[in-house]
């Protein structure tokens, strides 16, 4: 029989051990994608990635068409969901002190926030794609903003709350009307901290096939026109891996690298665009 | 006069700031209304499905689109059995990554090893999906699968639900794909949630001479218990609405069976893969019934879990 402080200890020593494995755990996932994406990736790149179509089956091609799709409807995802999800988190953090709008409102974003994003790609099918009877990358562009909108209200929320009432203060006792207050003061302050959101909001939808699936599909063929269907890497990706053909299984590789590497990209910069902006205040 | 022409620029500025704020409550209003419609349109677009099934489209288990026979039973079963799996695995790991990155970890490892953590949530989850069908998945089903089949698939009780072919695909791949998936999202939670205990209380158990895991154990856990609750919540919303990396490797097959090697479906895969080729009125509102369904059951989680972690929020407010 042990006595009670040996036990005391082993028990710790056993729970400290368990954690320390714990993190290795994390981390060997980790680990193992990101080799996995190298090794099978990086042979699948090269330049014709980049400067030709996807290939029919059996013949050789490259992603630029799904590479160029995705870059567009991000951007126009990103540009019409952050001045909407802006707005409303000012709302939520300058003007959401009484009533009953800003605590429901606070709420239900934070739900959408995590919603299955195949719900949203369903929702405008269902309203956008039905109607015009056909997918577009229009579509597909909606989709990618309703998702950016939860995550550009959360954070330009918690980085209005940060910034000092002081600094509201001063400038209204200059006599600053609120709107300049907001716009020339507190949005200014917290700006560093949005674009972090932003950048994390389109590292988000760059990645994101679910949606698109519904909405925007795929095109073999070079489109410019945003009313027709449009290649994206995500949804190319999906559906070269399931072929059995490995010219294409190579390319939805070359593909995953590529969004894998500008996601985790994206993170990083994020980060660290936001610590140096926090030190320097 | 002065004074008049100040009046004048007032007003101006009056009107600019009504003008403002509502333009700011109308695009929080804007949120509202858009889970209003996609609520709306979810149930308009699955009335036909409604009509046809009732509430017996829940628990039918049939799927059978060549005679328009449809039942939500078996992606219902597929995605909790598979999210229930996930968090079974993910749960001990976060709460031992949050002990190591909250107690244990040399400070300057501390940051880029929580950063590490959350970059396994930031890739695509169509990253998981191929890396699991390409190289997890065929991994698993030679190597484990055949011990699982052999140690614990002849036991009784517990022994149907581990035997099968070992082909890699199935309800068991998937599953854990999803819980390497939630673990960073949890993980962060519960050390977000641990780093609101105060030092005050945590000193005061080590100065009473408590062991590291004696104070995890005992005291923060106990202090932040609703929070780690809302964050386990947070994870469950994430792990039953996932979507791609589910797709890749659980096999899509309407089967019900007990062996959790065997393929099966989840509300999602099904959607992915079935949605754009599905033909006739009744197939298509069927799967936006499922669609229906999935974001009603992840909207009840996640509403929970905010709560949570707001009576956490509150708790942390009057400690203050």
């Amino acid at each position: 029989m042990m006595d009670l402080y040996t036990r005391r200890r082993l028990i710790n020593s056993a729970g400290l051990t368990i954690a320390i494995l714990a993190m290795a755990f994390g981390l060997f996932w980790l680990c193992w994608i990101l080799w996995t994406l190298l090794d099978h990736g990086l042979p699948a790149l090269s330049a014709t990635v980049f400067t030709q179509s996807t290939p029919p089956p059996g013949s050789t091609g490259g992603l630029s068409n799904a590479i160029f799709g995705s870059i567009i409807m991000t951007i126009t995802g990103t540009l019409i969901g952050t001045p909407i999800g802006i707005l409303a988190g000012t709302y939520l953090a300058e003007f959401g002190q009484r009533g009953w709008l800003a605590p429901v409102t606070r709420f239900i974003n934070d739900v959408l926030l995590s919603a299955p994003s195949i719900v949203i790609g369903l929702f405008v099918y269902e309203v956008y794609v039905v109607q015009i009877k056909h997918f577009s990358g229009w579509a597909g562009t909606a989709a990618l903003a309703i998702i950016v909108i939860p995550i550009v209200i959360r954070t330009t929320e918690n980085m209005l709350k940060l910034v000092p009432a002081t600094l509201r203060e001063a400038a209204a006792a200059l006599g600053a009307p609120q709107w300049k207050i907001i716009n020339f003061v507190t949005l200014r302050a917290a700006r560093a901290g949005i674009i972090t959101g932003v950048m994390l909001a389109i590292a988000r939808i760059s990645g994101e096939t679910a949606p698109l699936l519904f909405t925007s599909l795929n095109n073999q063929f070079w489109n410019d026109n945003m009313n027709q269907p449009m290649a994206n890497l995500p949804v190319v990706i999906f559906q070269f891996a399931m072929s059995p053909y490995e010219d294409w299984q190579n390319l939805a590789w070359a593909g995953a690298l590529l969004i894998t590497i500008s996601v985790l990209t994206l993170n990083i910069l994020a980060r660290v665009l936001f610590r140096q902006s926090a030190s320097t205040h | 006069m002065p004074i008049r022409l100040h009046d004048a620029r007032l007003k101006r500025q009056t009107i600019l700031d009504t003008l403002f704020r509502n333009l700011t409550r109308l695009a929080a209003l804007g949120v509202l209304a858009l889970l209003a419609a996609i609520l709306g349109s979810l149930i308009i677009g699955s009335m036909p499905a409604i009509h046809a099934f009732g509430f017996g489209f829940l628990v039918n288990p049939e799927w059978d689109p060549v005679n328009d026979q449809f039942g939500a039973l078996i992606p219902i079963i597929g995605t909790l059995i598979t999210s229930v799996i996930a968090l079974s695995i993910a749960i001990p790991v976060s709460f031992g990554i949050a002990l190591f990155l909250t107690e244990l970890s040399p400070r300057v490892l501390r940051r880029p090893l929580g950063v590490a953590i959350e970059l396994l949530a930031g890739i695509p989850s169509i990253i998981y999906g191929m890396w699991g069908l390409f190289v997890f998945a065929p991994l698993f089903g030679d190597h484990v699968e055949p011990w699982l089949n052999q140690h614990i698939g002849t036991l009784p009780y517990v022994g149907p639900f581990f035997s099968g072919p070992p082909m890699g695909i199935g309800i068991l791949t998937a599953s854990i794909i999803l819980a390497i998936m939630v673990i960073p999202f949890i993980a962060s939670v519960m050390r977000d949630v641990f780093d609101v205990v105060p030092t005050l209380l945590k000193e005061s158990a080590y100065g009473l001479g408590s062991t590291t895991w004696e104070v995890m154990w005992s005291i923060v856990l106990p202090y932040t218990k609703v929070g780690v609750a809302g964050g386990i919540m947070l994870g469950l919303g994430r792990a039953l609405g996932e979507t791609m990396a589910v797709t890749f490797v659980i096999g899509n097959a309407h089967e019900l069976t007990k062996s959790l090697l065997n393929p099966g479906n989840s509300i999602s895969s099904a959607l992915a893969n079935e949605f754009t080729e599905a033909f006739g009125e009744l197939y298509t509102a069927s799967l936006i019934e499922l669609g229906l369904i999935l974001f009603f059951i992840t909207f009840v989680v996640l509403s929970l879990a905010r709560y949570m972690l707001y009576k956490l929020g509150q708790r942390e407010g009057k400690a203050a």
